[in-house]
C-alpha cells in the first residue's frame, strides 16, 4: 500500500504549483484555475487523512465533497465576475483590474 | 335611624353646604342662602333628634351614646375616630344647634337681602347703600345687599361644621381639627371685608393670636397621646388610675406633674381660643367682621369651644386633687379666670363701641366660667356657658340690629355718624320695639338680673361655689366683677335705648326685617327659660318647684357626682345687690347724655378712664413687645443684614470667583490637555493614513504575495516559538 507520505507530499506539490498560478499567471482565468488546483490538494489531504487515520468515520469524505460544492460555487461566481469585467473594460488582466487603490 | 348614625350625619350637612355653595350656586343668592339654611335646619333637626334622646336615657352618663371607627393605622394599632354625646355633648349640642340655626336665619336679614344692589358697592367691602328713586322723582339711600352673599353663608357654614365636629366627637383628636376648621373660618370671617385694612389687621391679629395657643395645646396633645397612647375621652378620662399615675408622675417642669403640665398646655390653647387674659387681644379686634360673624365666634360657637375643651379635660385637670384642694392647673385657671373677668369688664365700662362692650363682657363672662373650673365649680361652668352662649349670642345679633337700624338713619339722612359707637344712638326703644326688648332681656341676663333672667341663675352659682368652698377671694372678685358687668350693660342700653335721639341717624333708626328679629326673640326666651333648668333646690322660696334637673343630669357626665353645695344667703344677696346696684347706678349716670357729651365716668375716673380707654395699653404693650420686633427681625435682620448682605454677599462673590475658576480650566486644562489630545488622535490617525496609503496598489497578486509572506513569517515565528522552544 502506498504510504500517507505520498499523497501529502503529491497534495504538496499540487498545492505549490496552484499558489504559482495564482501568483504569476496575469489571466484572471488562470488564477482562478490555480485557486482550484489549491483547493483539491486540500482535498487530496482530507481524503488521505481519512482513509489512514480514522477510517471509521466519514467526517474527511463530507468535507471533501463540501468543498467541490464551495468551489463550484466560487467557479461560477468568479467566471461570473470575470464575465462582467471583461464586458466593461475588454480585459481579464489581473495587473490591470487594479480599481481597488485608493 | 339608629342613634349613633344620626350624631355620625349631625355636623354633614354644613359642610355639603359650603362645598355646594363654593362650588356650584354661588351666583345665586336665593339658593345659596336656601342651601346654608336648610343644612343649618337639618342639623338642628338631627341634634333635637339626639337631644330628645338623650335627656330620657337613665344614668346616661354611665351609657352615653358612642361609636367609632378606625381611622390610620399607627403601627399594629389604629387612631380611633368617632363621635360620643354624653350628658355635657348634649346640653352644648342643644345650644349650639340653636344658636348656629338663629345665626344663620339672622345672616339673611343682616346682609340685606332682598335690597337692591348698592351704587358703588365691590367685593371686600361693607355695602354702603342704593340709591332709590320713587315715582315722585324723590331719590333716597337704602341699605345695598351685600356684594359677597354667598361667600358668607359659604364660610358660616364651613364654621358650623367645625363646631358640630368639636362638640360631638369623642377624642382630642377630631376635636382638635374641628377646633382649627373654626380658627380657619374666623380668620376668614373677621377678614370677610377684605378690602378694609382694619379688617385684614384684624383677621391676622386674630389667627396670630390664637395661633400661639394652639401650638402649645398641639404640643400637648402631642404630650398626652405620648402618655397615654390614646387621645380618646373616654380611655384618658374616665381611667381614675390613668389619671392618678399621671397625677403622681413628675414631669420636670417647675415641679409639676405630668397631668398638671399637660393641663396647662391644653388649657394655653383654650387661654387664645376663647380670648383669656394674655392672649385676649384679638378678640375685640375680631369685631370687624359682620355681627353674626361676632356672634357666631364670640357667643354661640369658638370661644364656647375653649371653655367646653376646659370641661372636657376637668378630670385630667383636676387628677391627683385630694378633698376640697387645687391642683396646680387649677390654680391657673383660677387665677386667669378670675383675673380676666375683672379686667375684661373694666375695659368694657370705658368703651364706647356696642360691639366692642359686648366683646369684652364675653372675654369677662369666659373668665367667669374658667374660674367656676378653676375652683371645681364643675356644673356651675357648663350652666354658664349655656345660658351665657344664649344670651349673648341674643346680645351680638341685637347689636347688630341697632347697628343696622342706624344704619338706615344714616343712609336716610346722610348724616355720616358711626353707627356703632353708642354715644351716637339714644331713643331707640320707640323706633326699634322688639330689638329693644329683646336686647333688655339678653343684658338683664347678662348683667345677671335676679330670679327671672338664665344669667342670674347660673353665674349665682359659680358665686355661691366659690364661696361655699371658701375661695373668698375669688368670690369678691368675681362679685366685683358682676358688679362692673352689671353698670356697663345698663350704660349700654341706657346710652343706646333711652333718653333722646342724639343724631339725626338715630332718630330715623328703623326696626329690622323679620329675620333679623325672630331670632333674637327665639335667643330670648332661652335667655330667660334656660335658667330655670338649673334653680337649686334649697333656694328659699322657688327652689325645688322646679327640680334641678341640670345638675343630676350634667353631673353624671363626670364619673363621680359632684356634690351639692348647701345655700347660703352671703352670696345669694351679693350677687343679688351688685346686679341691682350695677343696674341702677348705670341707669342713673347715663340716663341724661347730651349729644356731643363726653362719658360722666370720664370726669370722675380721670386718667384711669383713659387707661381703660385703651385697654390697659396691651395692644400698644404687645406691639412693642412682640410685633415691632417681628418686624425689625424681618425687614432689619433677616431681610437686610441675612438676606441681602450676608446670602446677596455670599452669591455675589460666588459669581466673581466662578469665571475666574473656569479661566484657568480653559487656558490651562482644556486647551492644552484635552483639546491636544483629541488634536493628536486626529492628526496622527491622518499622517498615519498618508503613510500607509502606498501600500495599497489595487494589484491582486502584490496582496497575495503579502499574505503569503506574512504566513510564511508567522508559520516560522510558531514554529520557532512552539516546537523548537517549547
Amino acid at each position: 500500500m502506498i504510504p500517507l507520505s505520498w499523497y501529502l507530499i503529491f497534495a504538496a506539490a499540487l498545492f505549490a504549483i496552484g499558489i504559482f498560478g495564482v501568483l504569476a499567471r496575469k489571466n484572471a482565468i488562470a488564477i482562478l484555475m490555480g485557486i482550484e488546483l489549491m483547493l483539491n490538494s486540500v482535498n487530496i489531504n482530507l481524503v488521505a487523512f481519512w482513509r489512514y487515520i480514522t477510517p471509521e468515520r466519514i467526517t474527511g469524505q463530507v468535507f471533501a465533497i463540501m468543498v467541490f460544492a464551495v468551489a463550484a460555487a466560487e467557479v461560477a461566481v468568479g467566471l461570473a465576475l470575470i464575465i462582467s469585467i471583461y464586458r466593461r473594460r475588454k480585459t481579464i488582466v489581473a495587473e490591470d483590474i487594479d480599481m481597488l487603490k485608493f | 335611624m339608629t342613634t349613633e348614625t344620626i350624631i355620625w350625619l349631625i355636623p354633614l350637612p354644613p359642610v355639603l353646604a359650603f362645598f355646594l355653595i363654593i362650588l356650584f350656586t354661588n351666583r345665586n343668592k336665593v339658593l345659596s342662602h336656601s342651601i346654608a339654611i336648610g343644612a343649618a335646619l337639618l342639623s338642628w333637626f338631627g341634634s333635637m333628634v339626639i337631644f330628645w334622646r338623650a335627656v330620657q336615657v337613665e344614668h346616661f352618663g354611665e351609657h352615653p351614646f358612642s361609636s367609632s371607627i378606625p381611622w390610620f393605622p399607627t403601627g399594629l394599632t389604629h387612631i380611633q375616630i368617632g363621635v360620643l354625646v354624653d350628658p355635657l355633648t348634649a346640653v352644648v349640642l342643644f345650644f349650639v344647634a340653636w344658636t348656629v340655626l338663629m345665626i344663620f336665619i339672622y345672616s339673611v336679614g343682616y346682609s340685606n337681602f332682598g335690597q337692591p344692589k348698592g351704587d358703588h358697592d365691590r367685593p371686600g367691602l361693607q355695602p354702603h347703600g342704593a340709591t332709590l328713586t320713587d315715582e315722585h322723582g324723590h331719590s333716597h339711600k337704602v341699605p345695598s345687599i351685600e356684594p359677597m352673599y354667598s361667600r358668607f353663608f359659604a364660610f358660616i357654614g364651613l364654621f358650623a361644621f367645625g363646631m358640630y365636629t368639636l362638640v360631638l366627637s369623642d377624642n382630642l383628636l377630631t376635636l382638635f381639627i374641628g377646633w382649627e376648621i373654626m380658627g380657619l373660618c374666623s380668620y376668614l370671617l373677621i377678614g370677610f371685608w377684605y378690602a378694609k385694612p382694619s379688617a385684614r389687621a384684624a383677621m391676622i391679629k386674630a389667627f396670630i393670636t390664637t395661633r400661639v395657643g394652639d401650638v402649645v395645646m398641639l404640643l400637648g396633645l402631642v404630650y398626652l397621646y405620648f402618655t397615654a397612647g390614646t387621645l380618646s375621652y373616654r380611655d384618658i378620662f374616665y381611667n381614675p388610675e390613668f389619671l392618678d399615675k399621671l397625677a403622681s408622675t413628675p414631669s420636670g417642669f417647675f415641679g409639676l406633674s405630668v397631668a398638671a403640665v399637660i393641663g396647662i398646655m391644653l388649657f394655653i390653647g383654650v387661654i387664645g381660643k376663647s380670648a383669656q387674659w394674655p392672649l385676649h387681644v384679638w378678640l375685640p379686634d375680631a369685631m370687624e367682621g359682620p355681627t353674626p360673624v361676632s356672634a357666631m365666634i364670640h357667643a354661640a360657637a369658638m370661644v364656647s369651644a375653649g371653655i367646653y375643651l376646659t370641661i372636657r379635660i376637668y378630670p385630667l385637670l383636676t387628677a391627683g386633687a385630694s378633698h376640697g384642694e387645687l391642683t396646680s392647673a387649677m390654680v391657673v385657671l383660677a387665677f386667669i379666670g378670675t383675673f380676666t373677668a375683672i379686667f375684661a369688664a373694666s375695659i368694657a365700662v370705658a368703651q364706647n363701641d356696642i360691639k366692642r362692650v359686648l366683646a369684652y363682657s364675653t372675654i369677662s363672662q369666659l373668665g367667669y366660667m374658667i374660674a367656676a373650673l378653676g375652683i371645681g365649680a364643675y356644673i356651675a361652668a357648663v350652666f354658664h356657658l349655656i345660658t351665657h352662649s344664649f344670651f349673648k349670642a341674643l346680645l351680638f345679633l341685637g347689636s347688630g340690629s341697632v347697628i343696622h337700624g342706624v344704619e338706615h338713619g344714616v343712609l336716610h339722612t346722610d348724616d355720616h355718624v358711626d353707627p356703632q359707637d353708642m354715644f351716637n344712638m339714644g331713643g331707640l326703644r320707640k323706633k326699634m320695639p322688639i330689638t329693644f326688648i329683646t336686647f333688655l332681656i339678653g343684658g338683664l341676663a347678662l348683667a345677671g338680673f335676679p330670679l327671672v333672667t338664665a344669667g342670674f341663675w347660673s353665674k349665682d352659682e359659680i358665686l355661691a361655689d366659690a364661696f361655699a368652698n371658701k375661695h373668698y377671694i375669688v368670690f369678691v372678685t368675681l362679685a366685683l366683677a358682676a358688679l362692673l358687668t352689671a353698670f356697663y350693660t345698663m350704660r349700654q342700653i341706657t346710652l343706646t335705648f333711652f333718653g333722646k335721639a342724639r343724631t339725626k341717624a338715630a332718630e330715623h333708626a328703623q326696626e329690622t326685617t323679620w329675620t333679623m328679629t325672630a331670632p333674637l326673640v327665639i335667643l330670648a326666651i332661652f335667655a330667660i327659660g334656660f335658667g330655670w333648668v338649673g334653680i337649686p333646690e334649697d333656694f328659699p322660696a322657688i327652689g325645688g318647684v322646679l327640680p334641678n334637673w341640670f345638675h343630676e343630669y350634667v353631673g353624671g357626665t363626670l364619673s363621680s357626682h359632684p356634690a351639692t353645695i348647701t345655700f347660703g344667703y352671703e352670696p345669694l344677696l351679693t350677687s343679688v345687690l351688685v346686679a341691682l346696684v350695677g343696674l341702677t347706678s348705670g341707669w342713673l349716670v347715663y340716663r341724661k347724655i347730651q349729644p356731643g357729651a363726653v362719658d360722666p365716668l370720664k370726669k370722675v375716673l380721670g386718667p384711669v378712664y383713659t387707661l381703660l380707654q385703651n385697654k390697659y395699653y396691651f395692644d400698644e404693650l404687645y406691639d412693642f413687645l412682640f410685633v415691632r420686633p417681628s418686624i425689625w427681625i424681618s425687614e432689619t435682620f433677616t431681610y437686610l443684614w441675612m438676606d441681602r448682605k450676608i446670602i446677596d454677599g455670599i452669591l455675589h462673590s460666588i459669581a466673581y470667583v466662578m469665571p475666574l475658576i473656569g479661566t484657568f480650566f480653559r487656558n490651562y486644562i482644556d486647551l492644552p490637555i484635552v483639546n491636544g489630545s483629541a488634536d493628536l488622535v486626529g492628526e496622527g490617525t491622518k499622517k498615519l493614513g498618508q503613510v500607509l496609503r502606498v501600500v495599497q496598489t489595487g494589484r491582486i497578486q502584490q496582496y497575495m504575495i503579502g499574505a503569503l509572506v506574512t504566513i510564511v513569517a508567522f508559520s516560522v515565528l510558531f514554529y520557532y516559538l512552539l516546537v523548537l522552544t517549547p
